[in-house]
């Protein structure tokens, strides 16, 4: 009875080292990958590269949810509003929720699940088969090479599909409430104007998908590299990814909407 | 400059309190091609590691070209490495890139050579191990010696002074068998560098070599040339040579007796 106490205890204790000790190396990865950035940015091609495999691939789920979503809010805010008599005020509903939320942190849920499942496969299987030993053998830093143009290409695609999620679905809501519904044109547009700030809402909207993309990004590759050179080694590093990028997502979404909106 | 690129003295290597490699001496004289021979988990791709300076020595020396490779620090480990090559068990070809691309890897990390100069280059060393031809293919679409064959070419690019080569023979069909002794041979005499081969494909290997070192369970148990080795009556390298079932290796993992674990009276 007592054995079987300690052990649990034992137990919980050894995950609890084990995470922060993983925390430790995953911040200790991310100071390396900055401080190995320059040839991201010297040889920019590399970058340029990812940014082809992180975003544009990434296009068309990011579309099309983005079109989806914003039909969605369409026809929910409008069964909301006319409720007040307030229709014309669905453009504002729905600019509102996509550009402070739901743009920044749905594109940064597709994107972990698109994006970032495929760089801790593709880094985990070049460890699986060696690739990243023979690099290092030929004097070349995979850190350098490998992991920082990926970090840099999804940090810069982020905003971007996050920018064109919102833009999608704000059009999916002008479908169904001036198209489908028959809202006024005019005052869909002119009221979404008047109503968002550039400053409080579509920047920090940007500051927030920024963010998402520095942490998804760092945690596929943080997962890629330090997998077990296995198959199921990968296959659990890409698992991990995926939970641990949503659950840092939705977190970090919470204590940057408190900070930003607050008494806004 | 001495006679001898790898000069190992009294090298000891553990992870922990488990010493894997215990007291090793060996030379590899430069032009020459070295074996490393043993059982699997002998250590000896421990100690290829160890040359290549992914690990260090707990106890000992490790001189390459004069060179400490357990004093370097990352730099120093870098400098080196560029004069190294390494040929990795299966190849190790970077699968995003094309074989043209993948010989061309070191030339474009490392050189400022222009794009004319590079494609000569690649296409000339290519042509050594015979796939000129196949330079606008993907790894995937090679075969397990074709791969071989590249990563030999690549790890040529920057014509090094060590070439070492992680079980080249392994999971080959005969021909490409025989193709990867040969290149290893004729490379090695063309280039002048010095090669050293783990493996355990003993009658492959007694073809090239000039000089065998035998591990097991982390020591040296034998050392000699070709025929010496062919001609030992050592237990153990006579059982590896001829593959024998049993002897010094045995067969059954030990365990308790066969009729205890049965449950039948002894």
């Amino acid at each position: 009875m007592i054995n079987r106490a300690l052990n649990s205890i034992r137990n919980m204790g050894g995950r609890v080292v084990n995470s922060v000790s993983r925390l430790g190396m995953a911040a200790r990865f991310f100071g390396l990958t900055l401080l190995h950035s320059g040839q991201s940015f010297s040889r920019f091609n590399l970058t340029l590269r990812e940014i082809y495999s992180a975003g544009v691939l990434s296009l068309t789920i990011i579309l099309v949810s983005g079109l989806f979503v914003g039909m969605v809010l369409g026809l929910q805010g409008y069964e909301t509003l006319q409720t007040y008599g307030s229709e014309e005020a669905l453009g504002i509903l729905v600019a509102l929720s996509l550009v402070r939320e739901l743009g920044p942190v749905l594109a940064a849920l597709l994107f972990a699940s698109r994006a970032g499942s495929a760089m801790t496969a593709e880094i985990g299987l070049m460890k699986a088969t060696e690739q990243i030993a023979a690099m290092q053998m030929m004097a070349v830093d995979p850190i350098a090479r490998v992991v920082a143009p990926r970090f840099w290409g999804g940090v810069i695609s982020m905003p971007l599909l996050a920018a064109l999620f919102s833009a999608m679905g704000i059009f999916g809501g002008y479908l169904v409430g001036v198209v489908l519904i028959g809202i006024d044109a005019g005052s869909f547009w002119s009221q979404m104007q008047a109503a968002v700030s550039f400053q409080d809402d579509i920047l920090n909207g940007v500051i927030k998908s920024l963010v998402f993309g520095v942490a998804v990004t760092v945690i596929a590759l943080f997962e890629g590299f330090d997998a077990p050179p296995t198959a199921e080694g990968v296959s659990r590093a890409t698992t991990r990814t995926v939970v641990t990028s949503s659950l840092a997502i939705l977190g970090l979404d919470f204590i940057l909407t408190a900070f930003m909106f607050h008494g806004v | 400059m001495s006679e001898n690129l790898i000069e190992i003295r009294d090298l000891s290597f553990g992870y922990g309190e488990h010493m894997v490699l215990k007291g090793i001496n060996l030379t590899a004289r430069r032009g020459q091609v070295i074996a490393i021979m043993g059982n699997s988990g002998c250590g000896k791709t421990t100690l290829l590691r160890l040359i290549g300076g992914a690990l260090r020595p707990t106890t000992g020396s490790l001189m390459v070209d004069d060179v400490n490779v357990g004093k370097l620090d990352q730099e120093g480990l870098y400098k080196l490495r560029r004069r190294m090559g390494m040929l990795f068990q299966f190849g190790a070809l970077f699968t995003d890139m094309s074989v043209y691309e993948n010989v061309a890897f070191q030339l474009r990390e490392h050189t400022d050579l222009s794009e004319e100069m590079i494609r000569d280059l690649v296409l000339m060393k290519l042509h050594a191990v015979g796939l000129r031809g196949a330079h606008n293919l993907m790894p995937s679409e090679l075969s397990g010696g074709m791969a071989r064959r590249v990563a030999l070419a690549r790890s040529i690019a920057l014509d090094p002074m060590l070439i070492m080569y992680d079980e080249p023979f392994a999971g080959l069909d005969p021909i490409s068998l025989g193709v990867t002794g040969n290149l290893i041979r004729r490379l090695t005499d063309a280039l002048g560098v010095t090669s050293i081969v783990v493996t355990h494909d003993v009658q492959e290997s007694l073809k090239i070599v000039d000089y065998v070192y035998f591990v097991s369970e982390g020591v040296i148990e034998a050392q000699g040339t070709a025929d010496e080795i062919r001609a030992s009556t050592l237990p153990f390298v006579h059982q590896f040579v001829h593959g024998e079932e049993d002897g010094p290796v045995p067969f059954h993992y030990p365990a308790q007796s066969y009729a205890a674990d049965l449950g039948l009276k002894a």
